[in-house]
């Protein structure tokens, strides 16, 4: 009998669970990463001749849970938008658990990139483009839910991507009929008080959830829960640092004594990060209009300057034409100094 | 091919059977799967010298077949698998309080155990005793269980010869070199990515046939075996 080592049923266990697709499209080449809800796998597309990612559910027979992948890759099908990585396929594998294959994102995650890249205007450059993804998808009536450094992927050529749809909401309609198209995809029906969240449950990742998700008040929540995400995001780019918001450790409490981050980035960062909806950001839209203000150098919304603020601030974004007429003044006074003699 | 194994009744189930060849069949399967655990638990765990870990083997299992108390197994208390470890930490406590009790099983007859295999994994995986005793006999619980499922999917295909899936199985899975690939696993059997990946795919769909159908018959209930294989593969199960 074959003695085995620990790595050796380390790799049996994982091996054993790879999915088995009925087609030979598909080829399964590693486990990238598992979560509650589904495993994403690395796959080759022998198709197409492409590497992609696999993202299969955990359960057979779980209609709830299966009801969430299908959700999940309607939500992705329907929002084609650069930061947002796209679904080529759906379908089921042999054991009968749902699967979908989406665009393979080489990269790292926000998370990793913190460790890695210290300047702040790049770091803002990818904020404003995680805020435009989310922001397409509120404009489709969608809510991410789950928005943390750990979901966005930063590629090898600087794209943006804003992952992990698991737990979206679709919001109702306001102006369209329909956000979402009929269903494609053969699962098995939950029953009707499955289909959808029960108030009470709670849904994302504490610390990164705005404080009426985490009370499981999941009827009231709109943009502004998202906008509690990004303003978490935000947190971690400006402090270095990604943590989760307790009690013990507050957004001020991270910023607060902070004299590398401008206060106009702090307002902004508290602002989003306000316990109550009605006092963040409307939008994801405002929030990244309001970084992209700060990084044009001109007045950011969520901050009151003080005269002195004001003055350093138009003094910085003016700094050239002001350098000039200086230089200019400098040079004439010195020139009439000279003729005078 | 099916992707979970037939229905069989659970060792509990079958070790109160009528029947005096289901009860002797599920007995074996119940040493099958737990001597080993048992013996190296006894061994690290417990501290014994290899001697008295194969005496007390022994005579834990010839106890636990003339005195029936498996069959006081309560589902809703442990595992079943706590349940053979709990019985062996009383038994053990027991033995040393009393050296006579062991004679008990004196006249029993003496199951074919290959200790010296055992104690050569101990070695060879540099088995030390765990802070947490559940999850050392889990682990090694685990083990004995996959190599019987190695086993099983070596013969299925050896019977069928088919030796190359499970050269494939070997080089990639039980004993990878770091840079081994499907490609290059290809390029030095002489197929495609395609037929490597097939191959692999066909011998680890075995593996997890046997595999799960050696849990099951090694679990208390079925809800226990679906609770295991949740854990092991993190698969549901019907």
């Amino acid at each position: 009998m074959t003695a085995l080592s620990n790595a050796a049923i380390d790799r049996l266990r994982a091996v054993a669970n790879w999915p088995e697709f009925e087609s030979d499209r598909y080829t399964v080449t590693t486990e990238i990463g598992r979560g509650g809800m589904g495993t994403v796998y690395a796959a080759m597309d022998a198709l197409l001749g492409r590497e992609v990612a696999v993202k299969v559910s955990n359960t057979v027979a779980t209609a709830a849970l299966e009801h969430r992948l299908a959700a999940e890759a309607r939500v992705l099908a329907i929002l084609e938008h650069p930061g947002i990585v796209p679904v080529h396929d759906v379908g089921r594998l042999a054991d009968g658990r749902l699967f979908y294959v989406m665009k393979r994102v080489h990269g790292r995650t926000l998370t990793e990139y913190i460790r890695h890249h210290g300047d702040l205007a790049e770091r803002l450059k990818i904020f404003e483009r995680i805020c435009e993804a989310v922001a397409f998808a509120h404009a489709r009536r969608i809510l991410h839910r789950d928005l943390k450094p750990d979901n966005v992927m930063v590629g090898s050529f600087g794209e943006v991507m804003v992952m992990d749809w698991g737990v979206a909401k679709t919001l109702p309609a306001v102006e369209e009929p329909r956000a979402i198209p009929p269903e494609p995809i053969a699962v098995t029906r939950p029953e009707p008080e499955r289909t959808t969240t029960s108030p009470g449950t709670v849904l994302g990742t504490h610390g990164f959830m705005p404080p009426e998700q985490a009370r499981g008040e999941l009827d009231t929540l709109d943009e502004r829960a998202d906008v509690y995400g990004l303003g978490a995001i935000l947190l971690a780019l400006l402090t270095n640092r990604v943590q989760p918001i307790t009690p013990d450790t507050t957004a001020s409490a991270a910023l607060s004594g902070s004299t590398s981050i401008a206060r106009s980035l702090q307002s902004i960062c508290a602002r989003a990060l306000a316990e109550s909806p009605a006092d963040r950001y409307p939008s994801a839209t405002a929030l990244g209009e309001d970084v992209g203000r700060y990084r044009a150098g001109q007045k950011v919304q969520a901050h009151r300057e003080t005269p002195w603020e004001r003055t350093s601030r138009v003094a910085h974004m003016y700094r050239v034409p002001i350098l000039l007429v200086l230089a200019y003044m400098i040079m004439r006074t010195i020139v009439a100094f000279v003729i005078g003699r | 091919m099916p992707v979970f194994p037939p229905t069989r009744h659970s060792v509990i189930e079958r070790m109160r059977s009528a029947d005096t060849e289901i009860r002797r069949q599920a007995f074996g399967d119940l040493v099958e799967g737990y001597w080993k655990p048992l013996y190296k638990y006894l061994r690290i765990h417990w501290q014994t010298s290899h001697d008295l870990a194969q005496e007390w083997t022994q005579a834990f299992f010839s106890e636990a077949l003339q005195k029936e108390w498996l069959s006081r197994y309560e589902p809703e208390k442990a595992r079943f698998r706590t349940f053979i470890r709990l019985c062996a930490d009383r038994f053990v406590m027991n033995a040393r309080q009393s050296a006579s009790r062991l004679k008990r099983g004196g006249h029993a007859e003496m199951l074919p155990l290959d200790f010296p295999a055992a104690e050569d994994e101990m070695v060879r995986h540099r088995l030390t005793a765990a802070p947490d005793a559940e999850e050392f006999f889990r682990q090694e619980f685990v083990r004995t269980l996959f190599e019987r499922a190695v086993a099983e999917v070596r013969r299925e295909f050896a019977a069928a010869g088919r030796e190359v899936p499970l050269t494939l199985f070997d080089r990639y899975d039980i004993d990878p070199s770091p840079d081994v690939s499907y490609a290059s696993l290809a390029e030095e059997f002489g197929l495609t990515s395609a037929q490597v990946t097939n191959a692999l795919a066909q011998v680890r769909r075995s593996f997890r046939m046997h595999a799960l159908e050696a849990l099951r018959a090694l679990c208390g209930t079925h809800d226990e075996y679906r609770r295991e294989a949740r854990e092991l593969f993190g698969v549901e199960i019907e």
